[in-house]
């Protein structure tokens, strides 16, 4: 049974470097190099079949993000691709054949050198501040101090009460984005390393599958609910609602 | 393997919710496509997107259960 915590690989001063340190590492490592190997081959009409499909999955998003709003979509689209990307990348990574599996051992109990990143409740309470904070920081720049706060705090005692909600729902999403994205990934490390361990052939391929979609589905959640967030919290406040 | 008797209730009665909310997205979705098989492709997406939120209130009790 994997533990919640991460293990700790080697210490880097007083810095912990777990396993799933380390496959953050790696993501960024394969982010990063497509990211500059596409930069470098760049054509306005690509022949290249590798840039045709990133162009494709990228007008299909910023669609998507054009159709919940329309006027701020170019600042929205970066964060919503970005969170998509890192995300799906260090989902599907949990799945790849050595992950959790190569390893040494240490007083009895086996630390694998590579974990799905998203499994580290560490890695989505950050991505969910991340969030969080980008979307007010970027509502203050967008609407003024002034609308922001008339959203959360009101002198007519309705609007008070609905502000007192709004404020406790700014900690709700942070908490369910964050036990979202790390249940799911953790829960599907779990079920495959349970059914692994009774059956080693054919019977884990579903429940592979499963984990695929799983992947797929989270990180679209988690980007699509940070782009909606945005898109709200960057229309004006209205006073009566 | 020791089974805790708490755990196993966190989850069967924290998964009870959700199971009757993705049924009932699910019937909902079912029943759009019935009226109007050509909305298929506005109707599938928001029926995933919806299932995986009610399904994550099932994940937070599942993440106690393993505590125990």
């Amino acid at each position: 049974m994997t533990s919640f915590i991460p293990e700790t690989i080697f210490q880097i001063g007083k810095f912990p470097v777990t396993n799933t340190v380390l496959d953050t590492m790696l993501v960024d490592a394969v982010l990063i190099a497509t990211v500059v190997y596409l930069s470098k081959k760049i054509k306005l009409n690509p022949t290249n079949a590798f840039q045709n499909a990133v162009e494709m999955i990228i007008e299909v998003f910023y669609n998507l993000t054009e159709s919940v709003n329309q006027t701020i979509t170019a600042t929205i689209f970066p964060y919503f691709m970005s969170f998509f990307l890192f995300i799906l990348l260090a989902n599907w990574s949990g799945l790849i054949p050595g992950f959790g599996t190569i390893g040494f051992w240490r007083n009895g109990d086996f630390v694998p050198l590579l974990r799905a990143a998203t499994s580290d409740l560490n890695l989505t309470l950050g991505l969910a501040a991340i969030s969080i904070i980008a979307t007010h920081a970027l509502s203050i720049r967008t609407v003024g101090i002034k609308n922001y706060l008339s959203r959360y705090f009101s002198f007519n005692p309705i609007n008070l009460f609905v502000g007192i909600l709004e404020i406790i729902s700014v900690f709700t999403s942070l908490v369910s984005l964050s036990f979202r994205l790390f249940g799911n990934i953790y829960a599907g490390e779990v079920v495959v390393t349970t059914i692994s361990t009774i059956f080693a052939f054919l019977v884990p391929l579903p429940f592979l599958a499963l984990e695929i979609i799983v992947g797929i589905v989270q990180a679209l959640v988690f980007s699509m609910l940070t782009m909606v967030n945005m898109s709200m919290l960057t229309t004006p406040h209205e006073k009566n609602h | 393997m020791n089974f805790s008797v708490s755990g196993g209730l966190i989850i069967a009665i924290g998964g009870l919710g959700p199971a009757l909310a993705v049924g009932y997205i699910g019937a909902g979705a079912m029943e759009a496509l019935g009226r109007n098989p050509e909305a298929q492709g506005k109707i599938l997406p928001a029926m995933l997107l919806g299932m995986a939120f009610a399904e994550a209130i099932a994940i937070y009790s599942l993440i106690f259960a393993f505590g125990k």
